[in-house]
């Protein structure tokens, strides 16, 4: 019998450990990946000709972040990496593939998807202005480029990674002016239980948090962002809040860091015909897989922040589980007990990230809040106004109808940091559930592809 | 003035590349966006809007950082690295149609 | 009991809304039935070419009633469909010398009919076309000609029907439709009926399902419309621009909106699935579409696409589509099967079928699209 052909999508935590699993098991899967080098976001890994240490770039992750790339880069002869190739569809069994001079259709018999997350973000009016940036973005910069993304900087939204990439920044020698916390102390209290799960994680944000004040930082919790100041040609100069229902308040800054945890990139998922369900504890729809990470499409399996957002260190177990899943279906021997044990691990790391969910509320109510001159999607200059009277006039209140009519959604960035924020202000507005308003259905190509994509005389 | 602030790894070979025809000094390793930004403030105009855009997300999804070159070929800046003679547009060149004839 | 008015339209296209908007003209009361959303299907996923050229030369009085209608759309919509009267032009490629006599003898034909072509070739149509790639040979021009946003179109159509009082039902799918009498009953899925002494089919391709309840099948074909869509750039080029060719894979298609944004349209069609109301691009139409596009226009190779589309669309094997009445049932209507050309032609076939009903005749054209020649014996 010819070798199945396994082909993984993303090389981050999920994406390393199901790679590391079909090596074990004798296959030599083929690793397609977006990005220069292997790690993902969170474990992304700095240039070749940088030096800083591990535990700087990584703190207290410094050991698991190690252990995955030298698990990646032991792999490397064993299985077909593709760096800096774009799964831009899937149809019939193959992915499409597009690097920077070729398209290709690559068949598979299992597809693993790991194609992690971004920022979710919540509209501030002003957003658009040059010097915001989403939180991952600041780190980003900051982890794999040794730059901060301003002169005077402050984080604002909610989540732990607000307090782990401000902390990171004050440890690198960055001005962080504030952070502002949209959510109250007391739901990190209600959230405690939870949170416990994993006990390590709750340690680190709570000496984060105190880091931060050690170093003179302004921590301000349940704030409301108002505005973010700034003008079109020099971009952002600072940002207006409330604390509370106290007094409005001003901070100069040349750039804002923002997010509210994170949001699954699903749309291959979605090209792939998986079908999805709405997670009322997210507010967000996510692909259905039963626990070992099948989709509803045989064949396509879904691991990691891709399809849930459980954290790295759940990424792992799940990559390496999903793999065991999908190398038992295709007739390989697995062992059962370790699955067992896998989907032990990521059932904990579920009851933490219901913890985060209370603990860092997504402020929902902030977009039907927007004013009607914020600017709701940046690719199509599209605002909350906007959208607004599209609505009266037009009674639409699904998620594609409204884009239709609005372009909200319908830029570049194919509505991953509108689209949520969107469907909450259509909810808001039409007085309906924000399940009912369903969600933007994919199109291909997931990203951006050049018209001379397979061009062999180019 | 930057936008973008070098906190450290300085200490790496320095690359020229050209930027609406004015040369800008980079560091081997630097995306196209931090040599961009290590140097001026901003990355291109929005479409849509008055405003002058320098990116967003930094790894490839929002789409909003992206540049052309003299030759009219598009690169997103966060996920494309600096390179010794790039020559880079911060505004989108106007429609030319070589003869065909 | 079933909710009464002098017409129910079944199907809210472009030509169902449209004729909702003209009887309620003609003061009939009208009852417009959508299983989904206004406009969803193929209405609004084609490709937006306003375009009178290319079209069989019977057809040509239709296409100016509708010309007329998008001319002073905003005004009759109250709303901006988008509509841009910049011209339209039809390329044949250098092998296919024999298309130039094609174009002259069409061209000679419809300015018997008002449609005024101009062909190019050579330097003539360089200068005035410099994108063009060095495989072109020659074009028909068509000045006014133009292109619009189908997104837009039916559901502004539906809104100005809605407003002169036509009762518009969406989420609304007819699963029955019976002559009872002297009344078409027809029944939705939830159980809903609606009764009027006219019915007119505008269901697109799932219009057969309606005609072979009254003994009239069609040999309706469903496809998929293959469209691209670039990123915003520059507004540089006027015209929709298509090519002439037998070749179905050839036969590519763009215009610029107003946006900027480059529509791309053409090559080979994908498949569609009227029963799951879902269509997918075939990902090899998108890279075949492509490469057919560089080869029209190559300076459209430095453009990045950000998003693909497909629909359904109902497809005839004359390419013509089912208009008139029923062959057999008095006070039957159609109006379906417009094989991906309708877009141009639907504000005109509105009106037609709401002259029709309401007058009894008209002097458009209409007899190559009867559905008797479908039957059989």
């Amino acid at each position: 019998m010819a070798e199945p052909r396994i082909i993984i999508v993303g090389a981050g935590p999920a994406g390393t450990r199901a790679a590391e699993a079909c090596v074990q098991a004798g296959i030599r899967p083929i690793v397609l990946d977006e990005g220069r080098r292997d790690g993902g976001q969170i474990y992304r890994r700095q240039p070749d000709n940088f030096t800083r240490p591990y535990t700087k770039l990584y703190g207290t992750e410094a050991p698991r972040a190690q252990a995955l790339h030298e698990t990646f880069d032991g792999l490397n002869d064993r299985i077909d990496y593709c760096p800096e190739t774009l799964v831009w569809n899937i149809a019939d069994g193959h992915v499409r593939t597009a690097t920077r001079t070729m398209e290709s259709a690559l068949p598979f018999d299992a597809l693993l998807l790991c194609t992690g997350a971004t920022d979710r973000l919540m509209p501030v009016k002003g957003w658009q202005f040059a010097g915001s940036y989403s939180l991952g973005g600041a780190q980003v910069a900051l982890k794999s480029q040794a730059v901060s993304i301003g002169h005077k900087v402050v984080f604002m939204g909610s989540g732990p990674l607000l307090y782990l990439v401000a902390s990171q920044y004050v440890q690198a020698g960055a001005d962080v002016v504030a952070v502002l916390d949209t959510a109250p102390y007391s739901a990190r209290i209600k959230a405690l239980p939870d949170l416990l799960a994993v006990p390590s994680v709750l340690w680190n944000g709570v000496a984060l948090t105190l880091a931060l004040k050690r170093a003179g930082v302004m921590v301000r919790n349940s704030v409301k962002p108002l505005e973010i100041l700034g003008d079109a040609a020099d971009g952002v100069s600072g940002i207006r809040f409330r604390v509370g229902d106290g007094a409005e308040q001003m901070i100069a800054c040349d750039a804002v860091a923002m997010g509210h945890h994170l949001r699954p990139e699903t749309q291959l998922a979605d090209l792939a015909r998986c079908k999805f369900a709405f997670d009322p504890v997210t507010r967000q729809w996510l692909p259905e897989r039963d626990g070992d990470g099948r989709s509803s499409i045989a064949g396509v399996y879904l691991a990691g922040d891709g399809a849930k957002i459980l954290g790295a260190r759940s990424a792992e177990a799940s990559g390496r589980l999903t793999a065991l899943a999908a190398l038992g279906d295709l007739g390989l021997p697995v062992d059962k007990g370790e699955m067992a044990s896998l989907r032990g691990d990521v059932g904990t790391y579920a009851k933490f990230a219901r913890g985060l969910a209370t603990a860092f509320p997504w402020p929902a109510e902030q977009a039907g809040a927007l004013p009607d001159e914020a600017i709701l999607c940046r690719c199509e200059g599209v605002t909350a106004g906007d959208l607004r009277a599209v609505m009266r006039e037009t009674g639409a209140k699904e998620a594609n109808r409204a884009k239709a009519f609005s372009r909200v959604g319908m830029g570049r960035c194919q509505g991953r940091y509108c689209g949520l924020a969107a469907a909450e202000l259509i909810a808001a507005q039409a007085g309906i559930p924000v399940e009912r308003v369903g969600r933007l259905r994919g199109q291909a190509p997931v990203k951006p592809i050049n018209i001379s994509i397979g061009d062999t005389d180019a | 003035m930057s936008r973008f602030v070098r906190l450290g790894e300085t200490d790496r070979p320095g690359l020229t590349l050209h930027v609406d025809g004015a040369p800008v000094a980079a560091l081997e390793g630097d995306t196209l966006m931090v040599a961009l930004l290590s140097q001026g403030a901003t990355l291109r105009q929005s479409e849509f809007g008055p405003e002058k855009r320098a990116g967003f997300c930094l790894m490839g999804a929002c789409q909003d950082c992206w540049v052309w070159t003299e030759s009219g070929d598009r690169l997103r800046a966060c996920s494309t690295l600096a390179a010794p003679g790039q020559r880079i547009l911060t505004s989108q060149p106007e429609a030319t149609w070589p003869n065909h004839a | 009991m079933s909710a009464a008015s002098d017409v129910i339209i079944v199907g809210g296209g472009l030509m169902g809304s449209s004729a909702a908007l003209f009887l309620r003209g003609h003061g009939l009361s009208v009852t417009l039935l959508e299983t989904d959303l206004i406009g969803r299907q193929a209405s609004g996923t084609n490709f937006g070419n306003v375009r009178r050229q290319g079209r069989p030369i019977h057809q040509l009085p239709l296409a100016n009633r509708a010309i007329d209608i998008w001319r002073r759309s905003r005004e009759l919509l109250g709303a901006d469909v988008e509509y841009l009267q910049s011209g339209h032009i039809r390329v044949c490629y250098r092998e296919r010398p024999e298309l130039v006599g094609s174009m002259e003898d069409y061209a000679d034909k419809a300015r018997a009919e008002g449609l005024d072509l101009e062909l190019l070739s050579g330097n003539a149509l360089r200068d005035k076309f410099p994108f063009f790639g060095a495989d072109v040979l020659a074009g028909s021009y068509s000045a006014t000609d133009g292109h619009a946003n189908p997104r837009l179109a039916a559901p502004a159509f539906a809104r100005a029907a809605e407003r002169l009082g036509a009762v518009i039902h969406e989420h609304t799918k007819i699963v029955d439709a019976q002559k009872i009498g002297e009344d078409f009953v027809v029944s939705a899925a939830d159980g809903r009926t609606f009764r009027a002494p006219i019915l007119l089919v505008t269901a697109g391709a799932w219009g057969n399902a309606l005609s072979s309840q009254f003994g009239e099948p069609v040999p309706i074909v469903p496809r998929g419309p293959n469209m691209s869509v670039t990123e915003p750039v520059p507004y540089a080029i006027l015209p929709a621009v298509g090519v002439m060719t037998p070749v179905e894979e050839e036969t590519v298609y763009f215009r610029q909106v107003a946006r900027g944004n480059i529509v791309l349209g053409g090559s080979t069609r994908g498949p569609s699935f009227p029963d799951q109301y879902r269509a997918y691009v075939e990902p090899q139409n998108t890279v075949s579409q492509l490469k057919h596009i560089r080869r029209l226009a190559p300076a459209l190779g430095k453009l990045n696409i950000i998003r693909v589309w497909s629909g359904i669309e109902g497809y005839l094997p004359d390419s013509q589509p089912v208009m008139g009445p029923s062959a057999t049932t008095s006070g039957l209507y159609y109006a379906f099967g417009f094989s991906g050309s309708g877009f141009q032609i639907g504000p005109g076939v509105g009106e037609t079928m709401a002259e029709i009903i309401a007058k009894g005749a008209t002097d458009i054209p209409i007899a190559p699209y009867t559905i008797g020649r479908f039957a059989k014996g």
